[in-house]
């Protein structure tokens, strides 16, 4: 039986991990079907994060990105972050539409619901495969779209955490393909979730 | 030019003129800034949430409105500043992104400025001035040489307050 808390969850890194692989290999290949190009996907990692580390930890805290964003239910709680570079969020929604990447610094309506489609396409693909694979129930909300500095991106989910305890699990995925799209996906489900994970799992 | 000296979230620093404390990406959190002026003085704390009395993980003062301006009092004094010459300005809290439903985080950036300024004014702290809510990050500069608080936004032209 397992009583997950933040001071002993090094011990079940390995298992969120292959949780991270499971979701973001499935989002890899659904971004990497949509865009018809290969893209890559690095080793997930498993963050344990002081609420003073977390800007650093993507890029920089003034690092301008796209981020969409979830709440997620059910089995797991707590939510789910797509994020890209806004360089290459403008190159992933100029390869969609088949169009030159636009380089001018807003996005247009057009591109920005795609962009949020794009986002919500990924995430969905990452919680399905999930929820498939470890037989739990996953419901999100309907996604949302912003683009800022990723530090205040991330006080969001940050926030969350916070009201729970004094340091932030993350599960972080990289990826990329072979020219200039480079992301994230981060799934930071809340503290009672785990034990409910790590119980599914059987551990 | 002094040193620019650098606040997590749920962290504070102080700094003496020439040397200034800012925090980056501020989104739905909070910076208060609080400055003795003949001093020069200048402290920066970056809270998340608005109350330490709802919530039992309260280890880290420096996380609500409250207990962290608590604290960045307690250290100023200690650092030298006095109680009775300190203002205040703050910036932050807004709201990142628009979901339909509403969840717990849902208008918190809002309920932080409203928990920071009721602290202030219960320590009868005068708040000088203010850049919050909105929907957009903040990153911010305060220089306790002058009392400048400076606040930068993605596309936005740069505002001193």
């Amino acid at each position: 039986m397992s009583d997950f808390t933040l001071d002993n969850s090094h011990n079940y890194f390995d298992v969120l991990k292959e949780l991270g692989n499971i979701g973001a290999g499935n989002a890899t290949t659904a971004l990497s079907q949509m865009l018809g190009c290969k893209v890559d996907m690095k080793v997930p990692q498993v963050k344990l994060l002081e609420f003073k580390e977390i800007g650093e930890a993507m890029g920089g805290e003034e690092q301008l990105m796209a981020g969409v964003y979830v709440m997620v239910a059910g089995d797991i709680a707590g939510s789910m972050m797509f994020l890209l570079e806004k360089k290459a969020a403008h190159s992933l929604v100029a390869k969609l539409m088949m169009t030159e990447p636009n380089l001018e610094d807003d996005f247009s309506e057009m591109e920005w619901s795609a962009l949020k489609e794009i986002g919500n396409i990924i995430v969905s693909s990452y919680l399905n495969s999930l929820a498939t694979m470890t037989n739990m129930k996953i419901v999100s909300s309907v996604p949302d779209l912003t683009i800022d500095m990723a530090g205040a991106l991330l006080s969001v989910p940050a926030i969350h955490f916070g009201e729970m305890g004094d340091k932030m699990l993350l599960i972080e995925t990289r990826f990329l393909d072979e020219v200039d799209i480079e992301g994230y996906f981060i799934l930071i489900p809340d503290l009672e979730s785990y034990d409910r994970i790590l119980t599914t799992l059987g551990m | 030019m002094g040193a620019v000296i650098k606040v997590g979230m749920a962290d504070y620093k102080i700094c003496r003129s020439p040397d200034a404390v800012t925090t980056l990406g501020l989104g739905s959190c909070v910076g208060i800034a609080l400055w003795d002026r003949e001093k020069k003085i200048g402290g920066l704390v970056h809270i998340m949430l608005p109350s330490s009395m709802s919530l039992k993980q309260n280890s880290n003062p420096l996380k609500f409105a409250d207990t962290g301006i608590d604290e960045l009092v307690k250290q100023m004094v200690l650092a030298g500043a006095s109680k009775n010459n300190l203002v205040a300005k703050i910036a932050g809290g807004s709201q990142m992104f628009n979901f339909q439903q509403s969840s717990a985080t849902s208008g918190i950036g809002e309920r932080n400025v409203e928990s920071s300024k009721e602290k202030l004014n219960m320590l009868r702290i005068p708040i000088l001035a203010s850049d919050t809510g909105e929907n957009y990050g903040r990153t911010v500069t305060f220089y306790p040489e002058n009392g400048d608080f400076v606040i930068r936004a993605v596309g936005k032209p740069e505002k001193v307050i």
